[in-house]
């Protein structure tokens, strides 16, 4: 306490730390709100590879898509009583299978060693409708 | 002096590399990639604070490129740079300007990394469908910031002063045992 400079936090450092904690804030309204609108019937699974939309399919139906792409490499996506998640997944770490389910349009599934997104949207495509419905 | 240079770089990248790979062997408990503590950043931040900003930006580029090569591949490479300098910039920049504590600028570094990998991610993936993603790593960025803010503050207080060059650490006060040179 009397060794490193170990004066009291200054003005900056409020200031600085209540502005991120703000945002954090702000971020969490934000994402709590765009779930709050949108229903299952009409929101959008788009699944995406290398960025390129390789397949989109309602959420509402029950589906079960492969995607397949180079070293053999594998996604299973699973959409099942209006939620999706990944069943099997042939990327190492498997962090896609652990995100569990997703049903809220913004939400995403993201594995990044085989370069696939899933993502929920709505019909009006981004999640800011959703908010103002 | 070259020497002793080299040797502290070679001595805290050493630190760096096994820190990483310690943190690679603790399990993700989370669902979302790349939320970790970045005990990495500690050696970062000690160089920032006992030795230059330039140090800190070698030791960093150096590191990231260590590491990911050794326990990573091409994509955690642009990953770990796009966190590693995003938060060193900040880092270094908050700084400079003298009016903030070691935490705070710890903190900023935390979040300014996991924002890095964000926008690396949005770029490789195509996507600005992030916000779930932001606000998760927001906050465990903000939060590892803090741990590693208080572990450096800690090993920065403890550090033997002769471990670096005198006058290196110019943000020091008064150590009236700098050894002169």
């Amino acid at each position: 306490m009397n060794d490193h400079k170990a004066n009291a936090p200054q003005r900056g450092d409020f200031l600085l730390i209540g502005v991120l904690i703000a945002v954090g804030l702000a971020l969490t309204a934000f994402v709590l709100l765009s779930r709050m609108g949108g229903q299952s019937d009409d929101l959008t699974v788009v699944i995406r590879q290398d960025g390129q939309v390789v397949a989109s399919l309602p959420l509402d139906e029950d589906t079960v898509y492969t995607v397949q792409g180079e070293d053999d490499a594998v996604n299973r996506v699973v959409i099942e009583d209006g939620v999706v998640f990944m069943e099997e997944a042939s990327c190492p770490d498997r962090l896609c299978v652990k995100q569990g389910k997703i049903r809220y349009a913004g939400d995403s599934l993201i594995c990044l060693p085989n370069r696939v997104v899933v993502e929920i949207t709505g019909r009006d495509d981004l999640g800011l409708d959703a908010v103002a419905k | 002096m070259r020497a002793r240079r080299v040797a502290q770089y070679g001595l805290l990248i050493a630190l760096a590399m096994v820190l990483s790979y310690v943190e690679s062997l603790v399990p993700t408990f989370f669902a979302v990639p790349g939320i970790k503590l970045g005990l990495t950043n500690l050696v970062v931040m000690v160089a920032l604070y006992r030795m230059s900003s330039r140090d800190a930006i070698i030791i960093n580029l150096v590191r990231i490129l260590l590491v990911s090569i050794t326990f990573g591949n091409a994509f955690s490479l642009m990953y770990a740079a796009g966190g590693g300098l995003l938060s060193g910039a900040v880092m270094i920049l908050l700084k400079r300007t003298r009016r903030f504590q070691l935490l705070t600028v710890s903190i900023a570094g935390g979040i300014a990394h996991n924002v890095g990998q964000i926008l690396v991610a949005m770029v490789l993936l195509e996507t600005w469908q992030v916000s779930y993603y932001l606000l998760i790593l927001w906050w465990s960025g903000l939060a590892a910031g803090l741990v590693i803010g208080i572990l450096t503050a800690q090993v920065v207080r403890r550090l033997p002063v002769s471990l670096f060059e005198p006058g290196a650490a110019a943000e020091r006060d008064g150590d009236g045992k700098g050894d002169g040179k």
